[in-house]
């Protein structure tokens, strides 16, 4: 494949689109917050299958009038499968008084048990804690690795690339209020990682042509590099967008958010690794002569197979 | 073209056999199968134990095998419904000398095992189970121990008659003395100075009052204390339930992991975790002792005659603060137990008018047991029922009296020494716990995950190849092949690790094989592009491996660094994801430049005068 489009023509209207996004996620991240499931929220979950499918309205009704009045009660990828969700509880043996109570309310069924959660309410905020730390931290050694490797700017465009896509990513799931448990924060970093993969090979590129190319305008050589780098990236993406929808559609309703996550988090990443990270090292100022004082390009020939 | 050395196809051959000896273990599914030992560890499972359940089963004509293991008696059945009517078979039979627990018993061949091929742990996610996270209350241990040293120097300063006008613990954990007097006030500082050594010194004092605060080593001595015992019960009780691999862990500063495979009954796994046994010190009963006010006691270890002990209780276990095995002058093992301050008082009391009689230690326990009754339709169903075991662990003459701290002599062995100064840390929960999570996977989830996790992954790694195969022809065969031996690699690696893997882990396997492809094609679009150029093909294969090597060594190594990031700092479903997707990054390196190279290599390395390559 060979390409030959001219990205950066339309990077002003890629710089609106990208800042009214990432002004809804944001805006929507503070006014409706995020869908926090049960591993952030705290509380109590309990998941049932029902023989035949299940009666979500007398369940419901069974758990009112023993006392569990705040019940969510919903479908769980079937109509078999019943979820019951307890947000924000205290006590940790809930769950097993819904299980004992639904049991012998539907003496003729045989409820099947799949899985019971309790989640106190400091660990809830301790989870989301820790994660927002990982992330940080994994931000701040991804960008002393690229600095070290390449060259400050590209390390800040990464960054901005990186924290683009973030926001993004937990923007769409606040906009469509997916739940976001610990598995799709998870998720969250794999797109972190999967985005640098992304932005490093077409830093790559930028990097090599800087040095080989002729050209003096930095506008004509990160053209060309996106343009020579497309095809790899489209592949990559298709792979991988393959084995995740296979995971979606396929792995269970306990990864399906995961697996979302990533879907979007690709799709946001191959797009910013383009219009984010090339367009913040234009807007950046960068120019042949901040690469020229580096180290001759063979000395990193040791390092080959 | 630059030529592969013989020592990089040997290389890579030996780590092809590697994988795939030691992924090999995962083919074989586990036997649902029953293990039974002995409740006390003293008895290990031997053949009479092994004949008996056999007799059993036979009994029933079930279909099973039956292995005495070192430890244990297994059997090993075909289906889940089989193990649990043998479950139940024998824990009719036999319920109160032995544990009978369900177990997964892997099928590995002899020669596989021999060369130390297991198979992948599956996380409770997969194979159904309880996992519990419980809190230790830290503070509370420090506050009893606090209190107890509190009631120690009522009684010292009574004794050296220093008069204090008020005395307490503070909500800091602190100790607070008021006097009316400086002079006294000096004295009581200087006696606290000389007897006692776990506060701060020298200790906050204004012109009336002193406050005690423990020192930071010592608090944290409290702290490691309180949870090294708490683990220790957790163990003893979870040894109880009779579950096979059970996790007790400790997870941070304050916090204990507990994970109960193939346990569902959570409410009965809460009920014994929380349990506590302990401890009772009594008089050893005299000839003239009335029949009405003594009570004949077994030995714990078996070992000696039943001796009877008065009914009153000196004091019980709840007052042992510490107790560590040590040896004595003579080198002899002993136990020095450190009562709190009451229990001191009492324990004082009671034996300065009987130096030379002995003192008997009884280790008192609730457990649970399954009993069967008949309901009204004559169907037997288990009820749990609870009861009190007491047994005498140590009878040893008093020489001295006894105060908050004395020793036990007249043991054994140092084993004996350590095993009962663990009895008695294990006695009672050092801090009350809370559960702060709770996880609970019923079996056909677990059942479902797997399912689901394989065929999305199988379905994934297909899809993959069919494209990379008709977009890439023989270079394609190159990394299907390449990618499928990873995904080898990495169950073979995991298997060594012993790593669990989860749901998450699977998904980061998926992810892998999506990921893992880049290598193969940052290079295959190296090679379009030099060919392109108008290279010769043999130079442009050189030139497209040379090029992207540095490429997706800068791009695996950040996204190794984001994994092991999430490694450290992940719990549960993250840490999971993390490991297949370090593991895995690291093998595609492997497998994405080495082995699709030496490939590439044995097809058209040999050919001179190659005109075109097939990409």
């Amino acid at each position: 494949m060979t390409f030959n489009i001219d990205f950066l023509a339309w990077r002003r209207i890629a710089l609106i689109f990208s800042s009214v996004f990432l002004i809804l996620s944001i805006g929507s991240w503070l006014f409706k917050d995020l869908n926090y499931g049960l591993d952030f929220t705290g509380g109590t979950l309990v998941e049932l299958s029902y023989p035949d499918s299940a009666n979500i309205s007398e369940i419901r009704q069974t758990l009112v009038l023993g006392g569990f009045e705040g019940a969510q009660v919903a479908n769980f990828g079937s109509s078999k499968e019943v979820l019951i969700k307890l947000p924000g509880t205290v006590s940790d043996s809930l769950g097993s008084e819904i299980v004992s109570l639904l049991s012998s309310s539907s003496l003729d069924q045989e409820i099947d048990l799949r899985r019971i959660e309790y989640v106190g309410p400091q660990i809830g905020s301790e989870l989301r804690d820790d994660g927002g730390t990982a992330m940080l931290i994994a931000l701040a050694f991804m960008m002393l690795y690229i600095a070290f490797r390449f060259q400050s700017m590209f390390a800040g465009a990464a960054v901005i690339a990186l924290i683009h896509d973030v926001i993004v990513v937990i923007g769409i799931f606040s906009l469509i209020q997916i739940e976001f448990d610990l598995t799709v924060l998870a998720a969250l970093l794999a797109v972190i990682g999967y985005s640098l993969n992304d932005t490093i090979v077409v830093s790559d590129r930028i990097r090599e042509n800087l040095r080989s190319m002729e050209s003096d305008s930095t506008h004509e050589i990160i053209n060309t590099s996106l343009n020579q780098t497309l095809g790899r990236t489209l592949i990559t993406s298709l792979t991988t967008l393959l084995v995740l929808f296979s995971l979606y559609f396929l792995g269970g309703e306990l990864i399906k958010n995961f697996a979302l996550a990533l879907i979007f988090g690709v799709i946001v990443g191959t797009y910013s690794s383009i219009y984010i990270a090339a367009n913040a090292l234009i807007m950046m100022g960068l120019n042949k002569d901040h690469l020229r004082v580096e180290e001759p390009e063979n000395a990193d020939e040791n390092l080959l197979p | 073209m630059k030529r592969y050395g013989l020592w990089k196809y040997l290389l890579i051959l030996s780590v092809l056999c590697f994988g795939v000896i030691y992924s090999l273990p995962n083919l074989y599914a586990p036997d649902p199968a029953v293990q039974i030992s002995y409740t006390s560890s003293s008895q290990t499972a031997d053949t009479f134990l092994a004949d008996k359940v056999k007799e059993l089963i036979e009994k029933q004509n079930l279909e099973a095998k039956i292995e005495l293991e070192k430890d244990y008696v297994l059997v090993r059945t075909n289906s889940y419904q089989n193990q649990l009517i043998i479950k139940d078979i024998l824990s009719t039979a036999m319920i109160n000398d032995v544990v009978i627990a369900l177990n997964l018993a892997p099928t590995t061949p002899k020669w596989l095992m021999d060369i130390g091929a297991n198979p992948m742990k599956l996380g409770l996610d997969l194979r159904g189970g309880v996992h519990f996270l419980m809190q230790v209350d830290t503070e509370t241990a420090i506050k009893n121990r606090q209190d107890g040293t509190l009631q120690d120097l009522r009684r010292r300063f009574r004794e050296e008659k220093i008069r204090y006008s008020q005395a307490g613990v503070e909500s800091d954990a602190s100790i607070y003395l008021k006097f009316n007097n400086p002079d006294v006030l000096q004295k009581a500082e200087e006696f606290i100075s000389d007897n006692y050594s776990q506060f701060n010194f020298p200790l906050i004092s204004d012109a009336m009052s002193l406050r005690l605060v423990l020192s930071d080593l010592e608090i944290e001595q409290i702290e490691s204390d309180a949870i090294d015992q708490n683990l220790t019960t957790l163990r003893n009780r979870v040894n109880e339930l009779g579950v096979s691999e059970p996790i007790v862990q400790r997870q941070g500063k304050k916090r204990i992991v507990v994970q109960l495979p193939g346990i569902q009954d959570t409410a009965e796994a809460k009920n014994i975790l929380g349990k506590t046994a302990t401890l009772e010190f009594h008089l050893e009963a005299q000839m003239d002792t009335p029949r009405s006010r003594k009570t004949s006691y077994p030995y714990r270890n078996g070992m000696g005659a039943p001796a009877f002990l008065q009914d009153a209780i000196i004091l019980g276990g709840d007052q042992v603060a510490t107790a560590q095995a040590s040896f004595d002058e003579n080198g002899l093992p002993q136990v020095n137990i450190t009562l709190d301050g009451e229990g001191g008082s009492k324990m004082h009391r009671a034996t300065r008018g009987n130096i030379g009689k002995r003192l008997g230690v009884l280790f008192v326990e609730q457990k649970t047991r399954t009993v069967y009754e008949r309901d009204v339709e004559g169907k037997q169903i288990p009820v749990q029922e609870s009861y009190e075991v007491k047994e005498i662990i140590s009878l040893a003459t008093i020489r001295a009296a006894l105060g908050t701290t004395f020793r036990i002599t007249g043991l054994d062995s140092p084993s004996e020494s350590s095993e009962l100064a663990l009895l008695l840390r294990a006695g009672a929960l050092a801090a009350p716990m809370t559960f702060v999570e709770e996880r609970t996977v019923g079996p056909s989830l677990g059942a479902d995950n797997i399912q689901a996790g394989i065929f999305s992954m199988i379905l994934g790694l297909l899809l993959v190849l069919v494209f990379i195969l008709f977009y890439y022809r023989v270079f394609g065969i190159a990394a299907s092949l390449a990618l499928t031996f990873n995904i080898v690699l990495l169950v073979a690696v995991m298997s060594i690790l012993s790593a669990t893997l989860t749901l998450p882990g699977i998904a980061g396997i998926v992810l892998t094989v999506g990921m893992a492809v880049d290598a193969n094609v940052l290079i295959f679009s190296r090679i379009r592009e030099e060919l392109n150029k108008g290279r010769e093909p043999l130079e442009a294969i050189d030139a497209g491996y040379n090029r992207a090597f540095l490429t997706i060594w800068d791009a695996n190594v950040t996204t190794l660094i984001v994994a092991v990031i999430l490694l450290s700092y992940g719990t549960g479903p993250v840490k999971g994801f993390a490991i297949t997707l370090s593991i895995g990054i690291i093998t595609s390196m492997f497998t994405a430049i080495m082995g699709t190279r030496a490939f590439v290599n044995l097809i058209y390395g040999s050919r001179k005068n190659l005109e075109r390559i097939s990409i």
